[in-house]
């Protein structure tokens, strides 16, 4: 039976990574060094301002390790945003899982022993706190769709209309996860009907077959293409054909570090916080 | 050799009162063994959607996921038996430098997370790949999210079953049988289809039930490699994978569903696959 096979693509993300590493050879990479992830601390490029200790108030008064179910799409956002709040937080170390929100929103229900969950839709956290399994929700950032060419954008594509060619190959999200939702939104606005090839269990499984080439284009969150850098070319979408989605964040029921799990949700919507995902290319709530 | 005649000696000697029961360093890890296995099936049973199961087995979905797996693990098997037994020739009758490095690596996909057996075969296949790019610039092929790609991959992991399996059988076969048709002016390939491959025949199908089944529940891969579409890619357990995510009544319907087809063929094959256990 297959329950034992691993978990698909890059839903192996764990543990405290620098969002360089995160190159395409970060598939088969995660998936050898699955045991070595514990240990990917340090080498992170961009841990730049190490929120100078100044602003953080609670300091000291946290410790062990807090355990962050999120997004995929928040995967090098609070990677950084994790990295600053230990070094305002000596003693605390912050592991996170990054996969879809409704896997997540699921595993919690299952109750695994998560402390925060930070999802990509309120629908997703909406059902975790109707199943008392969190507390007050609060909105921290918004994310807007863009599709996602390779490189060389071999089949020319230019706009959402693009996507409805026929013979485009073409990957989005499957419905039931916050961005395969909010792109269906996008099409429906377009008013075009699209025929994937694939559809990706998150958004960083679209975004792999689009910088692998496998696709013609993808539709993922604008803050992935930014985090991919150059083997990927985002093509913006206009505003007014544009859909969006909110990420709330709220402190578990269950937490077993419910301290430290309040003082991370307080650094998300911190201004240190807040500037993070705003240079990842969040807007804010 | 004293010893061991000692050995059987005794073994002989207690038979009456061995044969009673397994002894209990064996028989309470047996049973610990037996417990592991079966009770996650047994909360499969228990945890069931019993009463929603009919809805939930409705859904088109779950027969076009079950008749896409049946489909592509077969001709999966097909793929491996007419390349496998080839293979499985080469490597038990062939003698040349190098032949223990290859034996090693065509058992690699065995231990290799299928995952990145799924990567490999996309930079291998794939469009971008160093075989791939040129399906795709020649013929206009591209194998990535095409139900063929969902049978390269399952072939991928499977094949090594078949291979092995028959590789140990025509080793352990008499090579008189060969000699003596070849003796009597039969070429090589005749020798091989009408001496050797019935020899072995049991083997190539305990094999081929291996390799179906691995091929069944292969999922690293296949989601990797073949991504993940209703009808064409998405195959049982990507199916149960993606339905756990929101629904895990119908993953655990689904699960079933899998599990009923998996001990239906293998109970039916059973005997067979037990009088050849012993040959590999």
């Amino acid at each position: 039976m297959s329950a034992a096979a691993p978990v698909p693509s890059l839903n192996l993300a764990r543990s405290r990574k620098g969002p360089k590493r995160r190159s395409w050879l970060a598939v088969p990479a995660m998936a050898a060094v699955t045991l070595l992830a514990g240990c990917g601390g340090g080498s992170g490029p961009d841990a730049g301002s190490p929120a100078a200790g100044a602003s953080s108030s609670a300091a000291g008064a946290v410790s062990g390790t807090v355990t962050v179910f999120a997004a995929a799409s928040l995967t090098e956002s609070f990677g950084t945003l994790g990295k600053q709040f230990e070094a305002a937080h000596p003693g605390v170390m912050v592991r996170f899982d990054f996969a879809a929100s409704s896997a997540l929103a699921e595993s919690i229900s299952q109750s695994a022993p998560a402390d925060v969950f930070a999802s990509a839709s309120t629908k997703d956290m909406d059902s975790v706190v109707k199943s008392g399994d969190a507390g007050a929700p609060k909105t921290f950032a918004k994310n807007v769709m863009e599709i996602a060419v390779p490189a060389d954008n071999p089949a020319g594509v230019t706009d959402v209309a693009d996507l409805a060619k026929p013979g485009l190959k073409l990957a989005v999200c499957q419905q039931q996860v916050p961005c395969g939702a909010t792109a269906q939104q996008v099409f429906d606005k377009a008013k075009i009907t699209v025929k994937p090839v694939t559809l990706g269990a998150d958004v960083k499984a679209v975004l792999t077959a689009v910088r692998l080439g496998e696709v013609d284009a993808g539709v993922v969150y604008k803050t992935d293409v930014d985090a991919a850098g150059t083997k990927v070319k985002g093509i913006e979408i206009p505003a007014e054909e544009n859909a969006s989605t909110s990420y709330p964040i709220a402190t578990l029921g269950k937490a077993p570090n419910a301290a430290a799990a309040r003082a991370f949700v307080d650094y998300v919507l911190s201004t240190d916080g807040t500037k993070v995902l705003t240079e990842a290319g969040f807007a804010s709530p | 050799m004293t010893t061991a005649l000692r050995d059987r000696d005794r073994l002989a000697s207690g038979g009456r009162a061995g044969r009673r029961g397994a002894p209990w360093p064996l028989a309470v890890p047996a049973a610990l063994a037996l417990g592991f296995l079966l009770l996650p099936l047994a909360g499969l049973l228990i945890r069931a959607p019993w009463r929603s199961l009919r809805s939930l087995l409705s859904d088109p979905l779950v027969w076009q996921a079950l008749r896409l797996s049946l489909v592509t693990a077969s001709l999966a098997t097909a793929l491996s038996l007419l390349i496998g037994v080839p293979l499985a020739w080469v490597l038990a009758r062939s003698r040349f430098r190098g032949l223990s490095l290859l034996r090693a690596l065509v058992t690699l996909p065995l231990v290799l997370p299928p995952v990145v057996g799924g990567v490999a075969l996309l930079l291998a296949f794939g469009r971008r790949g160093i075989v791939g790019r040129y399906l795709d610039a020649w013929f206009g092929v591209t194998i990535p999210f095409t139900t063929a790609a969902v049978v390269l991959a399952e072939t991928f992991v499977a094949l090594p079953f078949l291979v092995i399996s028959v590789e140990g059988a025509l080793r352990a076969a008499d090579p008189r049988y060969e000699e003596a048709s070849a003796s009597l002016g039969a070429d090589r390939w005749t020798t091989f289809r009408r001496v050797t491959l019935p020899l072995v025949a049991p083997s190539v199908l305990a094999g081929s039930v291996l390799c179906w089944a691995r091929a069944l529940g292969e999922f690293g891969a296949t989601i990797t490699f073949a991504g993940n579409f209703p009808g064409t890619t998405q195959t049982m357990p990507i199916a149960v994978y993606l339905a756990l995510e929101s629904d895990p009544d119908a993953a655990i319907a689904l699960s079933l569903v899998l599990l009923v087809v998996s001990v239906v063929v293998l109970v039916s094959l059973r005997d067979r696959i037990l009088r050849t256990g012993t040959g590999t």
